[in-house]
């Protein structure tokens, strides 16, 4: 046992001594950690493995949260998770429990991700959202002593001075309108308001949550939570985009290399350590241009549906619906040749447009196909990219229908496109997950409604539209397959076929 | 079939784009910087192929480039880590966008679902009013909320316009930030199949609106009923008052009564004008008790008609990350052959885009200038109908080099001390 577990040094050779705190006689005096400084101590190849998984487990989670947009859902599933995978005690713990070993574990997953996250621009913003997420819930749910203890530590400087009463009596009406945690007259002569420029503090900027004028929020300090925060995700976006010029140079070595990979190929494709292979299209079959109208209306899901019905009705479609739709078909089966012809077929057959397609959309297809340009193998977007990304405007037909259609545009669609009769218990039961924001249950419902009740497999919900449609012609083939051998068994009474196999094998052995 | 002849373009280039101009509104000094030599240019040539990664040392080098190559148009992108025409032979990742104007593009299509007068690619006098009034919004929010004091406003030669802001603090925001300030500003969400896209209130309750918000709306309502009312009736048509009563609370009585009354007039063919409706809808509401919560809901749908049909709508990608292009001004549009002069923010409702400098009535004015002179001149704009918006782009520029070069006295000041 123990020759396996060889010792493994940390990629930077940072002594112990940065980490212990003078004054406690923990190696990590908080809970929390801004993650600073890389760890320093041995482990075991096992152990920068399965720890590194576990924290896994806890970012596969929070992202799939992201996606299904549950309101304070994030809390409770970090939580959950961490119980399970992460535990970190409050000092108040420590007689019962080895504060150290839990926090050094959490110390140094985060590092091993680290090297697995920051080799692209996607996965090192994956990845900073995530452990935003986590910090934030953890920072949250700190004891205020601790989280006071904690940021004495970091020492933050000042952030922001805070207004003058004079300031805070002349903006009372902007202040108040600013802030919605601020209701009544006494809430607000009890509140303090720090000025801090608006790039500190750009999620409250983005939500609208703060008063902002000559270029600086005015912050209460309810919201100072959010400087920490923008503090850590500022902090570990520089810090990865260190490591990324750096892990050329590292000479690293062949252990670590794949067991690293193979982190960050799981979290893409939205699954912890489960490594995803090649595309969806593995029946080894190709779709043609012309099987794409009788395709759509079997097997796609509404965001793909929307998006043909769209180009055949105006004969054209904008640059995000084009990539969406492309990519689509792409992983669907469709080769490049038909892709081409299909788009083509698809546009106006004025001069003018057929011009443009050859100049640009053409490109733009072979670009999505990998043959163009940097000649990336684009993968199909999936749920959450579709949902979370670039919003419909005017015009354009892509993003989610569940996400992005009015309600009784979403009704009638669901009507027309899939038979959901309008005023039926099924209609309210999609429409109410629309509104609880839980966009893949109401597309689950409707692949339900339409395969006689079977779902995706293993009671999974919808998170990609190739799976909806892979799975969509796999409950088809299931079903030909049913009635081919129900008339099989019609025909063929007694198979004579022997069972030569089992008999070659035998034979083997 | 392009209106605008490559050899149009080309003496344009020669004898009147005022490249001294725009090379100090890049550069914000005389010698050369970074801002002008790392910065990226990309051309569109006559056969719509786009060169991407070309960088220059000086105004002169650029203009000689352009004169070769005779591009349709060009843009300008970002300031990056190294020069841009080097791009090949440096590492990816150490070839990222450093600085980049704050950019922001506004477009007539965005409004097609709310004007009436011109559909398409058309514009004119009329429907530039939307665009007018989202030029007053945001360019009051990057004034008195950001405390940008640089910001140029370009018109875009059709049907639109683009704001550039060469504060050296907007130069440096990162992606992040700007994405803060994109999602800050965007107010009109979702696409063609969203009926209501405005919600200006927390969680959709009662409370107050953003301060942003208040005061766009005070700035848009004066107009609201000259636009939206009277000059383009958006609420004549059965269609269009459908679309109104639709952005009302949809569990409230009133609904009931207007479109009963609205029918009434269609059917017996005489649909009242949108003045008349919006004077239908107001009496309505002001019927129902005051204090009531019915009543708050039904004020707060008003204010939110006036945003959804007058508040900015920017295309929010041009403006979200550094490396995004956009056109130079000055360039001329390739179908219309109009130049995208500058304009200026206070006179912005007077600007009719059917009445800008075209290519060719200025090929004219120079022929003219020949016929005086009998010879040839280099930048001749001073002498055409170009020359105001020219003077109009190196004032701002003034005030921006001035600012540069009071910061680097300061910084050689500083420097002398040690």
């Amino acid at each position: 046992m123990f020759n396996r577990s060889t010792k493994k040094e940390k990629e930077k050779d940072k002594e112990k001594d940065g980490l212990v705190a003078t004054h406690s006689p923990l190696a990590y005096p908080h809970r929390l950690n801004f993650y600073e400084e890389a760890p320093g101590h041995n482990i075991t190849l096992e152990q920068f493995e399965m720890w590194a998984i576990d924290r896994l487990r806890v970012l596969a989670e929070i992202e799939a949260a992201r996606v299904r947009n549950v309101p304070d859902g994030i809390k409770n599933i970090v939580n959950a998770q961490c119980e399970k995978y992460l535990m970190l005690h409050p000092n108040s713990d420590a007689a019962s429990v080895e504060l150290d070993t839990e926090r050094r574990k959490d110390h140094v997953s985060h590092f091993v991700l680290r090297l697995a996250f920051c080799r692209s621009e996607e996965l090192r913003q994956k990845f900073v959202k995530a452990e935003t997420d986590l910090f934030k819930v953890r920072f949250l749910g700190e004891g205020t002593k601790d989280r006071a203890a904690f940021l004495a530590s970091k020492s933050f400087g000042p952030s922001g001075q805070p207004i003058s009463d004079d300031d805070k009596r002349l903006l009372k009406n902007q202040l108040m309108a600013a802030t919605s945690s601020i209701k009544t007259d006494t809430d607000f002569e009890s509140e303090t308001f720090y000025r801090v420029h608006w790039t500190k503090v750009t999620d409250l900027v983005a939500s609208r949550r703060v008063f902002i004028r000559g270029g600086y929020a005015y912050v209460p300090s309810a919201s100072q939570s959010s400087i920490v925060l923008q503090a850590f995700q500022s902090r570990l976006t520089a810090a990865l985009e260190m490591t990324a010029r750096a892990l050329p140079s590292l000479d690293e070595d062949d252990r670590l290399l794949p067991i690293i990979n193979h982190f960050s190929q799981g979290f893409l494709a939205g699954i912890a350590g489960e490594h995803h292979g090649g595309g969806e299209n593995s029946y080894g079959e190709t779709v043609t241009k012309d099987m794409i109208d009788d395709m759509a209306k079997k097997h796609f899901p509404m965001c793909m549906r929307n998006i043909h019905n769209a180009l055949r009705r105006d004969r054209q479609m904008k640059h995000q619906g084009r990539l969406q739709y492309t990519l689509f078909l792409k992983v669907l089966g469709l080769p490049i040749e038909e892709a081409i012809l299909f788009w083509r077929e698809s546009y106006a057959n004025d001069q003018k447009t057929q011009d443009k397609f050859n100049k640009e959309y053409k490109y733009n297809i072979r670009h999505s196909y990998g043959l163009e340009g940097k000649r990336a193998n684009y993968p199909a977007r999936d749920c959450r990219s579709i949902i979370t990304g670039n919003p419909p405007g005017a015009n354009e037909s892509h993003g989610c229908p569940f996400r992005h259609f009015s309600t009784s545009n979403l009704q009638s669609a669901l009507s027309a496109l899939y038979g959901v009769p309008s005023l039926s218990q099924d209609m309210s039961d999609i429409l109410n997950a629309v509104e609880a924001k839980q966009y893949h249950v109401a597309c689950t419902r409707v692949f339900e409604l339409t395969h006689d009740n079977q779902g995706m497999a293993e009671g999974e919900s919808v998170s990609h539209p190739n799976r909806y449609a892979a799975r969509s012609r796999e409950l088809e083939r299931e079903k030909l397959a049913r009635i081919q051998d129900k008339t099989k068994a019609l025909t063929l009474t007694e198979s004579d076929g022997a069972p030569s196999e089992d008999v070659s094998m035998l034979a083997g052995v | 079939m392009p209106s605008v002849e490559p050899q149009m373009t080309l003496a344009y280039y020669r004898r009147l784009f005022p490249w001294k101009s725009l090379y100090h509104w890049l550069n914000h000094q005389i010698p050369p910087t970074r801002l002008w030599t790392h910065r990226e240019f990309a051309f569109t040539l006559q056969g719509d192929a786009y060169l991407r990664w070309n960088s220059f040392k000086d105004a002169d080098d650029l203009k000689r480039e352009v004169c070769r190559l005779n591009p349709s148009r060009f843009e300008v992108g970002a300031i990056y880590s190294g020069r841009p025409r080097d791009k090949k032979t440096i590492r990816p990742n150490l070839f990222v966008p450093n600085l980049r104007e704050l950019v922001f593009d506004i477009d007539m299509d965005e409004y097609n679902e709310v004007r009436t007068c011109c559909s398409g690619k058309q514009v004119c006098k009329r429907c530039w009013g939307f665009i007018a009034s989202a030029v007053d919004v945001l360019d009051q929010v990057l004034r008195e909320q950001f405390g940008y004091t640089h910001i140029l406003w370009v018109y875009s030669g059709r049907r639109g316009i683009h704001c550039w802001v060469s504060d050296q603090a907007a130069l440096a925001l990162s992606n992040e930030s700007r994405w803060a300030l994109v999602e800050y500003l965007e107010l009109v969400r979702g696409g063609a199949q969203s009926e209501k896209r405005v919600h200006t209130r927390y969680k959709n309750g009662l409370g107050a609106m953003h301060p942003m918000l208040s005061e766009a709306l005070s700035t848009l309502q004066g107009g609201f009923s000259d636009l939206v009312l009277e000059d383009q009736d958006c609420f004549r048509s059965t269609e269009g008052w459908n679309k109104l009563l639709r952005l009302l609370p949809q569990d409230d009585d009133i609904i009931a009564t207007l479109r009963e009354k609205w029918e009434e007039q269609d059917s017996i063919g005489e649909p009242s004008s949108s003045i008349d409706k919006w004077e239908d809808m107001r009496r309505e509401i002001k019927k129902i008790s005051k204090d009531s919560t019915r009543k708050k809901f039904l004020s707060i749908a008003v204010e939110e008609i006036v945003l959804q049909y007058t508040y900015p709508r920017i295309d929010s990608n041009v403006s979200k990350t550094r490396n995004h292009l956009l056109k130079s001004p000055f360039c001329l549009h390739p179908s219309t052959g109009n130049v995208c002069v500058p304009v200026d923010p206070a006179r912005i409702h007077e600007f009719d885009p059917t009445n800008v400098p075209n290519i060719e009535q200025l090929l004219r004015e120079l022929d003219q200038l020949i016929k005086e002179d009998g010879t040839e001149h280099h930048s001749d704009w001073e002498r055409t109908s170009l020359a105001p918006y020219v003077r109009l782009m190196d004032q701002h520029v003034a005030g921006l080099m001035k600012e540069v070069r009071t910061a680097n006295r300061a910084a050689a000041l500083k420097g002398t001390d040690f």
